[in-house]
This record gives C-alpha cells, structure tokens and sequence, in this order.
C-alpha cells in the first residue's frame, strides 16, 4: 500500500501527536508547544524521513525527545493540580468514573518515565508496538515487558485502594 | 501482532495486543478462546482494558481533534506570524509547505554513514577538544567569528551537513571562532563561544547515525560538564567549565536553534 505523502501523514497524525503530548505534559499550553515544535522540526527534517516508511512514529519520536529535553533543561512549568488538570474531562463524567479518573491520573505521576511513556506511547499515541518500539528506540520484547510492568503496577494500586482502611489493632 | 508469523501459544504479549486491539481475527479468536477458559487472565485482561479506557477517558480523541480542527486552509494569508497562538502557527506551516515554500529551507548534503564514534566517545572528544583549545591564548579557533560566514560555510561542507554557529548572546556569551577536528573517522566542527567574565564553551557537532535520536545525556570530568545529544543527522556536545543548570540553559539555547 502506498503511503500517503508528507504532508497529508503530517496532518493525520496531529491529533495523536497532541493526545500524547498532553498525556506526557498534562497540560494544553505545554502540548500546543511540543507539537508546535515537533512540526517545525519535522518540516525542517522533512529530507531526512525516508518515504515509504510511516511518519507517526518518526514524528512521535521527535516529539519525544521534544518533551525529554525541556524536562532536562526544566524548562517544563510547575504541573497544574491535578483536579484542576483533568477537570474538564472529569466534570461532565459520573462520580465513579470520576473517581477512576482521579484515581488514573495520580497513578500515571507514579510510574517509572519508562513505563509511562512506553504504556502511553500505545494506548494515547495509537502506535502499533513495532512503530513504539521504533520510536523509543527499544526491541519490542522491552517494550511489551514495559507495558506488562505498567500495567502490572497499575492494577496492583487499583487494588490497594479499594481495600478497607486498616484498623490499627489496640 | 502480525498475521505472518503464526501463534503458537498464547502468552501475555498476546493478550496485551488483545487488550489494545492489535491482533488480527485469527489471533483474537485465539485469545478469546484462552480467556473463555482461564478466568483468572479474564479478570486481569478486563482490567488492562478498564485502564485503557480510563486513559482515553482522561486524554480524550475529541479534545485532540478539537485542538488541531484549524488547519490547514492553504490561500488563506499564509505568513506564519509568531503572534499567533502555536497551533495556528502550524496551520501556518503546513500551509506554506502545501504551496511548496517551506520544507526545503535547507538543503543537506548526504551524512555519510559508518564514519561514526560511539555515544559515549562524542562527549570525551568534545570535552579533549575543549579542555585543549579553550586554554590557548593566541590561537584559541582557526577561523575567527569575523568570517561566521566562512566558517560555516567551510565546517558545513567538510560535515556534510547544513550546520550554523547558534546566537547564544541571549545567555553572554559570544562567538570566538571554530575549527575542524578529526572525530574517529570523521571531521568534527567546533565553535568556541566566551562570555564577558572571560568564561568559554564548546559547541560540538560530528556525523550521526541517521534516525537515532537521542535527548540530553550529561557526563562530568573533574570541574568540565558536557551534555550531548543526537538530532536527526548530526550529533552535538555542549562543554564548559560550567554549573549544570547553565550549562543546560545553553545546551537547550542549541538545540532550540539547530531544530
């Protein structure tokens, strides 16, 4: 199958790039940057993509390194709240899912950068697990035990919080 | 999950592709049939779902799609102002490169491959280069910053790759000149910058491996820092007897201005 050209790849893949962003900055005007600067780099790079190969995760991966960076630099502003952060999401969810939500977001803060940005990269992303483990520059084995650690970690918390408060034993 | 290579067995990677939606007809009847029969793995599969559900739920397509409907509407007043809020400005972008007026801002020679040091090299060899030449009183650089133009041009050519010598007068510090060194089997550029206390650093760009992108990596050697870092076709170290934190301000001025 033909791929399309540059530009219409460019195009299709801004939602997901800007999905990621936010999931990796948890925050809007952070994201609007990172993709804003993955774009001017990817144009910039344009003749370094080679045609026939898929876009997204070479634009992923620069979006990526993007975000990796100005974290190094601490360039990254001070996070929001967290309810402040998912509060236009979770206001139009029921109390349940709200809390689930509440509940995701603080777990997502716990995972190792790794595992998050490995776990994210295929559920927000919407990369195929060869494209992620190209873009993060890993085999796929690493990427699925990445996965498969995230999501062991997740559950495992989930768990822990349904428990009932301990009684302290007089 | 590929259709060529047959399942033997399903394992967890399986049922990870499950829970995401990665598997072919074949592969999810496979999978569903192992669930069906093992409801421990059910319950743990039905939860990797929740959770995907979940962070779709907190990072939503809609928002997404809301946030970059603007683009592109090639014709209409295309100059990519930088007023605009960011997204606009891709908009922007995308529009020129659609009328085939971006994208070919720079015209690059082909990056020879192979001719490479290994990761950890890059920055020792930045960091001889600078500990080398930083020292030197009377001929500090080859090629003074009087002829930028020269310079570039020439470290460009012998690089193979468009390169420029950054502006970091935002953070003091002023360029003195470059030269060009032997880096393994290949050349390397060195622009050496120095700021008003008489402070100097190394901008440092050789060959890279295509495609291999790498962020930030700082390594340290006695009182002189370096960072480096791989782009798209060349790799680059900042070097300088510098703190952390102002070392990595200029490394970030860098690799902003080489994006």
């Amino acid at each position: 199958m033909a791929l399309a050209s540059f530009q219409v790849q460019l195009q299709d893949s801004l939602p997901d790039l800007w999905r990621y962003a936010f999931s990796l900055t948890r925050d809007r005007v952070q994201a609007d940057d990172l993709v804003q600067d993955c774009v001017e780099r990817a144009i910039r790079k344009q003749k370094l993509w080679m045609p026939g190969r898929p876009l997204k995760p070479w634009l992923m991966k620069m979006l990526l390194n993007l975000f990796r960076n100005s974290r190094a630099a601490g360039r990254m502003r001070q996070t929001l709240p967290l309810d402040e952060r998912i509060a236009d999401t979770a206001a139009r969810a029921d109390d349940d899912s709200r809390l689930e939500l509440v509940a995701m977001a603080r777990a997502l803060e716990r995972l190792p950068d790794d595992q998050r940005e490995a776990l994210l990269l295929v559920v927000v992303g919407g990369l195929e697990y060869g494209q992620a483990a190209r873009a993060l520059g890993i085999p796929v084995g690493t990427l699925m035990s990445r996965i498969s650690r995230a999501r062991a970690k997740l559950r495992k918390w989930r768990s822990e919080s349904e428990l009932p408060p301990v009684r302290s034993v007089p | 999950m590929s259709a060529d290579k047959p399942m033997q067995t399903v394992n967890d990677d399986l049922l990870h592709a499950y829970a995401d939606g990665q598997l072919d007809g074949r592969e999810r009847d496979m999978a569903e049939a192992f669930l069906a029969a093992n409801p421990d793995k059910a319950a743990e599969v039905a939860d990797w779902i929740r959770q995907n559900a979940a962070l779709q739920a907190l990072f939503p397509a809609a928002e997404a799609e809301r946030q970059v409907r603007h683009l592109p509407r090639p014709g209409a007043g295309l100059s990519a102002n930088s007023n605009w809020p960011p997204i606009l400005r891709v908009a922007a972008m995308l529009a020129l490169m659609a009328a085939g007026i971006g994208g070919g801002w720079f015209a690059r020679g082909v990056i020879e491959q192979g001719a490479t040091l290994a990761e950890a090299d890059i920055v020792r060899e930045a960091m001889a280069a600078h500990t080398v030449y930083a020292s030197e009183v009377l001929h500090p650089v080859e090629v003074s910053a009087d002829q930028e133009t020269h310079l570039v041009g020439w470290l460009s050519r012998r690089l193979g790759a468009e390169i420029v010598a950054p502006d970091l007068s935002g953070a003091g510090f002023a360029l003195m000149g470059g030269r060009l060194l032997p880096a393994g089997d290949g050349p390397a550029a060195q622009f050496m910058y120095e700021d008003g206390r008489g402070r100097r650093i190394t901008v440092y760009a050789t060959g890279g491996s295509p495609g291999l992108l790498a962020s930030f990596q700082f390594e340290q050697d006695g009182r002189v820092m370096g960072i480096y870092w791989q782009d798209e076709d060349l790799r680059y170290a900042v070097v300088g007897e510098l703190a952390r934190d102002e070392l990595t301000d200029l490394a970030t001025r860098v690799y902003r201005q080489l994006i």
